[in-house]
């Protein structure tokens, strides 16, 4: 996913005016980068909310709030997101970790993604194990990848996860699948398929 | 009965409580910033409370499809600590988010200066903000509370249409009804108003402009309160249609307009995250 393909599948999806609105922020916040907040904040009352068809897992505040971001200028990008972040509301967070792989932002932003996988709202941890989570390290992405497990997150929202999942995560899978059985509790199927798979590769290995 | 319960600090509620308030029908809700019992004594307190009343409460309401709401202001109590004055220069970050719907709870506790200045200060960003204002009565001094703050909403140059005077009971309700701005009763179990007493004001003064809410909170309260009323209206000869105006018809009518009330989807749960661990409870 780049800024165009969201503008192209935004372009496709807005009215006149949310268009209109989009194009006077984005211009704006080109021009005066501290306008930032107030627009981010608005955008979803201004753009919408539905879900974008050419871009799966995108909805349009989240697309408008992304090309915010990446309308700033480049050197003002890293503590925009940062701030955004800190003082947005729980779909402003989100859009802030969803955007952070169409930023020049190289790897400064993995503490938001620390942040939001600390945090018990699903849709939060969901959105920090994107294309962004390769900057997060093993032990980490681990850790998040187990939470999604404990919380009921479907593992299709983790990228990369098959060529990333190694034996440790296999130990800690099989570890709260056997917590789990011992109380008489289910596991999601997905959490038991990637068991599967690991268990498998294990096998072709030895 | 489909009911919007205008008022309710769930911060200091249970999950459990979420849930039962679901059962009884109740769909959407607006928690107000106020007091929490112990004083805070910095602004960044304050920063993460709202932070909470924005991010981790919609989305522990939202596991029982409850839509939540929020208003923001720094209350009357705490107005009166110096420590906390620099709240108020937190306030406009705030009141331009999606999920704040209107400015409150303002007005007075003890009627001190630094109450007027807070209140008169939170009025006019109500205004520059376009939000509707949620006005908290004082407990004590009540009905002469009540006059004044009449005087500074008039004052203040907002619409009487998009103001609620909260906590009233049936020495200030008529003083309210007068000023053209919106009714608010609190129903409580001992003190404050009770569903059978509520029943009798909207018998005398009728359902317009008129809003129920539990006001539960960390006191002794009960998030069913509205649920009661709608009850004990039908059992003293209203109408269903009553009911479901003064539960849910007139919060919408006020609160909406904030331009910000999403009352879409209404009674969903989000299905892709069923079994969060809040539902779970936990391993």
């Amino acid at each position: 996913m780049e800024p165009d393909d969201l503008r192209v599948a935004l372009a496709a999806l807005s009215t006149a005016p949310e268009q209109e609105w989009l194009r006077e922020a984005l211009a704006r916040v080109a021009r005066e980068p501290d306008d930032i907040g107030g627009l981010f904040a608005t955008a979803a009352r201004r753009c919408g909310r539905a879900a974008l068809p050419s871009a799966p897992g995108w909805t349009v505040d989240e697309a408008a709030r992304a090309l915010l971001l990446a309308a700033l200028p480049a050197d003002q990008v890293a503590t925009a997101a940062d701030t955004l972040y800190r003082y947005g509301d729980a779909a402003e967070k989100r859009a802030v970790l969803k955007a952070l792989p169409l930023l020049p932002i190289g790897a400064g932003a993995v503490p938001l993604l620390h942040d939001a996988i600390r945090t018990n709202d699903t849709r939060l941890v969901a959105a920090a194990l994107g294309t962004y989570a390769r900057h997060l390290d093993q032990p980490m992405w681990r850790q998040a990848v187990l939470k999604c497990v404990f919380m009921g997150v479907p593992l299709n929202v983790v990228h990369d996860l098959d060529t990333r999942a190694d034996g440790e995560l296999a130990t800690m899978l099989a570890g709260l699948v056997e917590e789990r059985r011992a109380a008489g509790r289910d596991v999601a199927a997905d959490a038991l398929a990637l068991l599967d798979r690991l268990a498998a590769a294990e096998g072709k290995k030895a | 009965m489909r009911i919007f319960d205008p008022h309710i600090h769930m911060t200091s509620r249970t999950t459990d409580d979420y849930e039962a308030m679901a059962a009884a029908g109740v769909r959407a809700i607006v928690e107000p910033a106020f007091w929490l019992g112990q004083p805070r004594t910095n602004p960044g307190s304050f920063a993460d409370y709202f932070d909470s009343l924005i991010g981790w409460e919609p989305y522990r309401a939202s596991q029982f499809g409850i839509r939540h709401h929020a208003t923001i202001a720094l209350n009357p109590k705490e107005a009166n600590d110096p420590r906390c004055r620099p709240v108020l220069d937190l306030l406009p970050r705030y009141l331009a988010k999606d999920g704040v719907v209107a400015v409150g709870e303002i007005g007075y506790d003890s009627m001190t200066p630094e109450e007027d200045e807070a209140f008169a200060a939170q009025l006019a960003l109500a205004v520059e903000y376009e939000l509707p204002a949620l006005v908290h009565t004082p407990h004590r001094d009540k009905a002469r509370g009540t006059e004044r703050t009449l005087a500074v909403v008039a004052e203040s140059g907002i619409e009487p249409g998009r103001v609620v005077v909260d906590h009233l009971n049936e020495v200030t309700v008529g003083l309210v009804r007068d000023s053209g701005c919106w009714m608010g009763f609190s129903i409580y179990p001992d003190t404050k108003m009770s569903p059978p007493r509520m029943v009798e004001i909207l018998k005398e003064h009728g359902l317009e402009r008129m809003l129920v809410n539990s006001a539960a909170d960390w006191g002794r309260s009960d998030p069913l309160l509205t649920l009661r009323t709608g009850e004990a209206m039908l059992a003293a000869g209203f109408s269903p249609d009553d009911v479901d105006r003064v539960l849910w018809r007139n919060p919408v009518e006020f609160y909406g307009q904030s331009g910000r009330l999403d009352l879409s989807d209404i009674g969903e749960v989000e299905a892709t995250f069923e079994g969060s661990s809040i539902k779970r409870g936990g391993s």
